[in-house]
């Protein structure tokens, strides 16, 4: 077996393993969904129409909703990361030579195919909430493109946080500020009318620009300034979240 | 002729400043069971951890299977299998799944994978329970699953971190007779345990680990014989002969209501020839003889024992700077 095809036919066992999981307990699908879809509903039909944001407010909350979505679905890989380091099964891997990258990219790549499938369940939904996108097919591109990106940054993130934690649910509490955030940004309503601090704080957070962006292509209005620093954003967390879980993985036998 | 399966030389890890191996040699015959015993943190699973290249030493040289494990960590992975202190099966695939996966990442063909987690299923009795999810079965089950899956690579060194804790006493019987026909067919097995009753169950050779080093290593009989504690017990039909005895044996120590004595020693041939002589020549008449051994349990307190020398050094030291201080 060549030096590349090896980690490629690990990898490829422990994605069918993962998906074997999540198949089994759709729950980890539903607990993505449900969030973003009741917090859709609270905003849209029950706050939407008492502030104006100057467009329609599902076209507004949207591109939030999507980030949500992402940001909803992590706790379960969190969990599942956590107690496959507590439990030995990553030290039986490692004993087997199994690549770390296998291990390591399968539960980042089923986390991202996870969430898609969960943030199409939520845009379908929204749709039907009277979202109606203005994005030319090269913007939709765009919109994927950002929402997986983010996805990716979130997922080794996550990944991390999950090989770093003492146990599954100390992993899980560590997705806490994840679902937190999207709500002190601009998911909801623009940061230029908060309140001092929540204000300065919505502005300079990584959720900010990346719903901007997000926003921006799927209303036809993308902005270049803020799709750069939403992709250097998810960039650095990507590799910050990478590195945080090479290192976890290395270190804890 | 036996080799060395496992041969370690002046092992040390420490974490931060906290000593874990202080300085541990170990040599594991080829097609023997050998038992590292000691208390909860002794320093059992970092030493297992170390044979098997999860965890490299500060210091020290291991050749496992004929392999250094810093340089040739892949040859040592290829030769061993692991199961760990914990049943580490995938609980949200079968029993036959989770053998599967174990095939797959060992790149068997599809076709061998599936006839080897046949006859594993088939060898632990796991059969019936085979599509069913691991999380469904009791620790016994899991245990035998984890051990199948170490299996399936067919390793010639099997690692057991404490295999039978927390299993009733049948999964523990069940448990020992596996890894029973395991060497039987010539493998090598690694244990860890703090089961005395185990060690001296299965293995050939026991090292007793304690804080760190190796306080004993022999056989079960060579261990419980170096352990102060084996005595010879007689008993006598009146309080007259009881009398006689003890006054005859030193060192000894009376039971006047059971009317018995208790004379230390080894329970040798020899000493017992020279304590009846003695006896014979008071005309002492004994109605009942023992010879008591220690078992591995006073083995363990003896060597593990913490209220021993080095730990009253402390209360001196701590004594001593409480004088200073005034």
């Amino acid at each position: 077996m060549s030096v590349i095809s090896a980690p490629l036919a690990d990898s490829s066992t422990m994605m069918r393993r993962n998906f074997r999981h999540t198949m089994r307990n759709p729950l980890t699908l539903l607990n993505a969904i449900i969030m973003p879809i009741f917090v859709m509903f609270l905003m849209v039909y029950v706050l939407g129409d008492a502030f104006s944001v100057g467009v329609d407010y599902a076209d507004y909350a949207t591109p939030g909703l999507i980030i949500m979505t992402i940001c909803y679905g992590i706790g379960p890989t969190a969990t599942a990361v956590n107690s496959d380091m507590t439990t030995g099964f990553i030290n039986r891997l490692r004993v087997m030579d199994v690549s770390r990258a296998a291990v390591l990219n399968a539960h980042v790549i089923s986390t991202v195919l996870r969430t898609l499938v969960a943030i199409a369940f939520v845009v379908g939904v929204a749709f039907l909430m009277g979202f109606r996108p203005s994005a030319s097919f090269p913007q939709w591109l765009g919109a994927i493109g950002i929402v997986v990106l983010t996805a990716l940054a979130i997922s080794w993130l996550t990944v991390a946080a999950g090989l770093s934690a003492k146990s599954p649910e100390g992993a899980g509490i560590l997705g806490v500020p994840l679902m937190l955030l999207p709500f002190l940004s601009s998911a909801f309503a623009p940061a230029d009318r908060m309140g001092p601090g929540a204000r300065q704080f919505a502005e300079y957070q990584p959720f900010t620009p990346i719903i901007e962006t997000l926003r921006g292509l799927l209303n036809g209005t993308p902005s270049t300034g803020t799709a750069i620093t939403a992709i250097a954003w998810c960039a650095g967390l990507s590799l910050a979240g990478y590195l945080w879980a090479r290192a976890s993985f290395t270190k804890r036998a | 002729m036996n080799g060395s399966a496992i041969a370690a030389s002046g092992l040390r890890k420490a974490y931060k400043d906290k000593t874990v191996l202080d300085g541990i040699d170990l040599d594991v015959r080829t097609g023997t069971i050998f038992a590292l015993l000691g208390p909860n943190g002794a320093g059992k699973t970092t030493t297992v951890n170390v044979l098997t290249t999860l965890l490299a030493p500060d210091a020290g040289k291991v050749v496992v299977a004929g392999h250094d494990v810093s340089t040739e960590a892949r040859a040592v992975r290829a030769a061993i299998g692991v199961t760990g202190q914990f049943a580490s099966v995938d609980n949200l695939l079968t029993g036959e799944e989770n053998l599967l996966m174990m095939a797959d990442l060992l790149r068997l063909p599809r076709a061998e994978g599936r006839r080897i987690a046949g006859r594993l299923l088939d060898r632990f009795d796991l059969v019936e329970a085979a599509g069913k999810l691991a999380a469904s079965y009791s620790g016994g089950m899991r245990r035998k699953l984890d051990l199948a899956m170490t299996l399936v690579g067919n390793p010639q060194i099997i690692f057991l971190d404490e295999p039978t804790t927390g299993l009733d006493p049948r999964s523990r019987r069940t448990m020992w007779q596996i890894i029973r026909e395991l060497v039987a067919d010539g493998t090598t097995i690694f244990l860890t345990t703090q089961y005395l009753e185990e060690a001296d169950e299965l293995a050939g050779r026991i090292a007793v680990l304690d804080r760190g080093r190796l306080v004993a290593e022999g056989t079960a009989d060579e261990l419980k014989r170096g352990v102060p504690g084996s005595h010879i017990r007689l008993r006598f039909a009146d309080r007259h002969e009881l009398d006689v005895a003890a006054r005859v044996l030193h060192g000894s120590t009376r039971d006047d209501e059971e009317l018995t004595l208790r004379v230390p020693g080894d329970g040798g041939v020899r000493s017992l020839r020279a304590l009846l002589d003695r006896l014979d020549a008071q005309s002492v008449e004994v109605e009942e003889l023992s010879v008591h051994t220690p078992d591995l349990d006073d083995v363990f307190l003896a060597l593990t024992g913490h209220g021993n020398l080095n730990d009253q050094e402390n209360p001196d030291d701590h004594e001593n700077k409480e004088v200073g201080a005034r």
